[in-house]
Parts: C-alpha cells; structure tokens; sequence
C-alpha cells in the first residue's frame, strides 16, 4: 500500500480495496521500524490517527466522504495542531501545544484526512539541510550520510521513504523545493497568498508560503486544491477562487514558451545536474514545448538581498519567545533581563541566534537604509527581472539546487556556504511566485530536481507540466533502496 | 569583514540574546562573513526604484469591529512557565 500515490489511495479507499485503518496501520507500523533510522517524525500521533482512521471509515461507508478522506498525511512541524506538541524544530518549543490547528491542517482535517505525525525541520526553518533542528538531522533515504535538504527535510525524507504519501511543508527561500530535490520527490511552492499563514509559525512573513509535498505533480495537485484557501485569518491571504488544479493536468504543453535564464547554469552547477536539467528540457521539447533564452540578470543579488530581508522579519517576529508567555524559560533568572537573555540563549540553536543577530544588526539605527532599505530595492529589481522574462515566456525552468545531496558536515563552519545552496530557489520567494521541483535524473544514485517557475497563481499550469513531463518519464518512480518492499 | 566587540555586545542588548564570552571572536567572525555577503547589495543600480511597493497588487481588507474570538485565557495561560490569578509572572521588576 504505500508504494501507491495519493490519487489511488483515494480510488481504493472509495472501492474499499482496503479500509483507512488498515492503511493508517501500514504506515504506523512503517513509522515506528523506520523512523529511528531517519528521524524524519518528531511527534508520532498513532492515537489519533487510528480514531480519525475509524472515523474516516465510517463515512466512506455512509459514502459522504470528503476528498481526502481516509488518506494518511504528515504535517511539518511549524503548523500549529491543536493538543498536539508544535516544535519548529527548536528546543523555545519543545514543551508548546497550541490550543488551536493551523488553517492549513483545519483545511486537511475538513477533508477527512489522517495525520499520522509531525516531521522534523531545520529550527525555526532556519536551514538548507536540516541540520540545525533540535531533534538531530535527518537522513536522506538515498544515502544516509547525506543530509535531505532544508528546511522541510523531515517531509521530503517521509515521503521518499514511504512513511506517507503526503506531507505539508513551508518555503520562505527554498525550504520545499531544495529537499524535495534532494529526495527525489515532487514539491511545490504556490503564489505568495495562495496558501493561508494562519497558525504557521512565523519565520520572514513576506515570502513564507506553507505547500504540499508528495510523489507526483498529480498529488500535489490533490493536496494544493485541499490546502489552498482564502483566509480572513491572514492579512495577506489573497481572495482568489482555488481551482481544481487535477482538471487541467492533462492539457498538453504544445506550443509552451519555457524560458531558460543563463544564470541558472552559472558557475558551482554540477555537471551531472545540468545534464539532467538538460535532458528534461529536451523531452518538454520533443512534447512540442518551445524552449527560449532568457536573462534574470540580477540572479546574483537574491542571496545578499534575502540576507537582509529574512533575517530582519526574524528578528522581529522571534522577539515574542521571551519566556514570559509560553514556549522555554531559563532556570532561576535573577531578573527580567536575565530572564530574556538567558531564554534566548538557551532556547535558540547557533543558526536561529545568528540570523536574529544579523537582522538586529540591519534594522538597527544608522544601518537601516544602507541594509534593509536597499535590499527591498534590490528586491524590485528581481520581481521587474521576472516581469520581464513573463511577458515573452510562459513558464521558467532550471535546476532547483546547484548539486544532488551533500554530507553532513560537509559545509562546514562558514554558513555562507550553506547560504548559497539557495541560489536557484530564493529569487522566487522575493518576487512571491509560485515554483515547483520535480525529480528529473540521478547523479551517483542520488536525485537531482527540475525546478519550473511559474506566473503569479499560474499553479495549474506549473502542475499541469510537470504531469505531462511525469507521463513521460520514469523519474519520480524511482524509489531508494529497501523502501518499496 | 570584521566586527568590533562592542558592536557584537550592543546588538546582543538588542536582540536580548546572552552571549557568552568565549563565543564572541567566533560569532563576530561569522556574522562579518555573512555581512560581507549582503554587501553585494551596495553595487547595485537602485536608483529611482520604490523598495516598498509589490508585485503583486494586494490591497488591505478592513473587518467590521466584531468580535470574533471567544475568550480563552485559561487555555492560553496554561502554556505559560509561571501565572498567578490570570497575570503572566516574571522577575521583581521594581525594588
């Protein structure tokens, strides 16, 4: 049962080919033996699940059931679920239990689905490789040495692993895309506003967007017209109708414009990943895809600009883990400023530390022209850089990361090095467009990811491509060794 | 790019992060490398563009003054390290 994608677990939950209990069961029973290898789950919710499971049961049975009923799913652990423990990956929450769900998982939980746990993360979603959690890393399926990318590594690897079919995740800067790259899955980050924030821990408000992760561009279409919802609850949730993203996947892409930006291919893209890109492009091409030439040429400015940015709305929305309200307080403080800083101190791994430092240091008097202000400039000149390549093209695709998966460790003590994993991914976030990763070949048996970016609220297009691309090619099949039996 | 002790120390005040003194060679070292990073930024041509505007054309709803949310402080106040009679608890603050 788990070797089966989202779209027919639906189908044999309906003709109960099996019940949702038995299939909840599978993936427990999955969970529990191979979990402690890869430490993707950092809350398993067996409990619960196997009481919506029989719940689930119960309406397929009355045959009033919602979309997604029955169908078993992971959450990242930065969606806030009610009674359920709601880390972030940091020991500041170790001990917090929101008293109400995200809108995201009230949205999963409407349409029946089971949550079978919450999966690890970078801190705070704070990471290119998961690295940074307070539950230790996460193993890539492909090669356990490796990392799974970041932030949502915990999710990527579920899947990969065939702990779930499906797991939500958040990509402030590449945080969905790069892991599923990484653990050859199939990723999307939607349209800045698609995708509601209520209840999702607040990491940079300006460009976090929570979407599905899962194997197929069909199952994330599933998943994206579940997940996706106007909310009054977030300010820049944009009143938009979602659309039945499966009704147009089986559109053809004859006579679509992918536009190629050079910069994508710049110098540090691993040979093996370019071929691959390559090779995917050609095979859009040979569906009757036209492809074009284009220039982002401000590509390079989107790491130094995210820098400024993202850490200086961390800074600020971090400043509410003081100790006081919920979440970690330190030991014996001897007064309320001990009490802050030694909180924080002790509650915040080296990275969330680092980035609440630096966008202090942006914010602060003097500094705040020459840093934040000009990377909001900059950030214009990224979205006019996209505007410009839209009018003549239809789509953009690239490679999601610059190489497949690296060793943990292997970054070393510098953390720009890490930084720059984000080079493809984080132009999108700035300019608030949707994007998707979509597993195109392997280099030394580990997954390399084609990257398509799409307009703004152009996800049905974008999902529509990659499921041309997916009938005609093998590459999301492909599974690691000893996770398909 | 290289950071004073005291710059390190003021934005620690600020951040209200404890930073122990051992640590503040090496944090210094990794922030300036991150600085030197962002400033990229300053070679770019920026000159007549609005950093405050976006592409996408969002406008800001506005909400009848209702109220929505029912009043949950007991639940709320159970997530707290230390409350007293519906009050948050911290350290003396007034000798």
């Amino acid at each position: 049962m788990h070797n089966l994608t989202i779209a027919e677990l639906i189908k044999g939950l309906q003709s109960k080919e099996f019940s949702s209990v038995e299939l909840t069961q599978h993936f427990l029973d999955r969970i529990a033996t191979m979990n402690p290898g890869y430490n993707a789950l950092i809350t398993v919710t067996a409990d619960q699940a196997l009481r919506d499971a029989a719940e689930a049961d119960r309406r397929l049975a009355a045959g009033n059931a919602p979309a997604l009923c029955g169908v078993p799913m992971l959450h990242k652990d930065i969606f806030c679920t009610s009674g359920v423990r709601t880390s972030c990956g940091s020991k500041m929450l170790d001990n917090f239990i929101p008293p109400y769900n995200a809108t995201v998982v009230e949205n999963f939980e409407q349409a029946g689905a089971v949550v079978l746990g919450k999966t690890n993360m970078d801190e705070f979603a704070m990471g290119s490789s998961n690295e940074t959690s307070f539950y230790g890393p996460v193993q890539n399926p492909w090669d356990t040495d490796c990392v799974p990318g970041g932030s949502s590594g915990g999710s990527a690897a579920a899947v990969a692993a065939r702990l779930a079919p499906g797991a939500t995740a958040t990509d402030t800067g590449g945080s969905i895309r790069q892991p599923a790259a990484l653990c050859g899955i199939t990723g999307l980050k939607p349209t800045y506003g698609r995708v509601s924030r209520w209840g999702m821990i607040a990491f940079a408000s300006s460009l976090d967007q929570g979407g599905p992760m899962a194997r197929t561009a069909e199952d994330c279409a599933i998943m994206l017209s579940c997940m996706a919802s106007f909310d009054e609850k977030d300010s820049t949730s944009i009143d938009q109708e979602v659309p039945d993203y499966s009704a147009t996947l089986s559109k053809d892409v004859q006579g679509l414009r992918v536009g190629v930006p050079a910069e994508y291919f710049s110098e540090g893209l691993n040979p093996g990943t370019e071929k691959a890109v390559r090779a995917a492009l050609a095979e859009l091409e040979a569906q009757g895809a036209e492809i074009i030439d284009i220039s982002l040429p401000n590509t390079g400015l989107s790491v130094p600009a995210y820098y400024v940015i993202a850490p200086a709305e961390a800074s600020a929305n971090l400043s509410r883990f003081d100790g006081v309200k919920y979440g970690y307080r330190c030991e014996d403080p001897k007064d309320l400023q001990d009490l802050y800083t030694r909180t924080r101190a002790e509650g915040f791994g080296e990275e969330v530390q680092r980035r609440i430092l630096i966008g202090t240091y942006c914010l602060s008097a003097g500094y705040y022209d020459a840093y934040y202000g000009k990377a909001q400039q900059v950030r214009k000149l990224i979205q006019q850089d996209f505007e410009r390549a839209f009018a003549t093209v239809d789509v953009i695709m690239g490679p999601t990361c610059p190489t497949p998966a690296f060793k943990f460790g292997s970054k070393g003590d510098d953390p720009v090095a890490m930084y720059l994993e984000d080079i493809y991914t984080i132009a999108t976030n700035l300019a608030g467009l949707p994007g998707m990763s979509v597993p195109c070949g392997m280099v030394d048996n580990k997954p390399v990811g084609l990257q398509i970016i799409g307009n703004y609220f152009d996800e049905a297009r974008i999902l529509n491509i990659a499921h041309q691309y997916q009938q005609a090619t093998d590459w999301h099949n492909q599974a690691p060794e000893g996770v398909t039996s | 790019m290289n950071i004073e002790r005291q710059e390190i120390e003021k934005l620690a005040t600020l951040a209200r992060i404890a930073i122990e003194e051992g640590t503040i060679t090496g944090v210094g070292e990794r922030l300036g490398s991150v600085l030197e990073l962002v400033d990229q930024l300053q070679a770019a041509d920026t000159s007549g563009l609005d950093g405050k505007s976006y592409s996408i054309q969002a406008i800001q709803r506005l909400r009848e003054d209702e109220v929505t949310e029912i009043n949950q402080r007991e639940a709320l106040q159970a997530l707290a390290p230390d409350t007293e009679e519906g009050l948050f608890l911290v350290p003396k603050v007034i000798e």
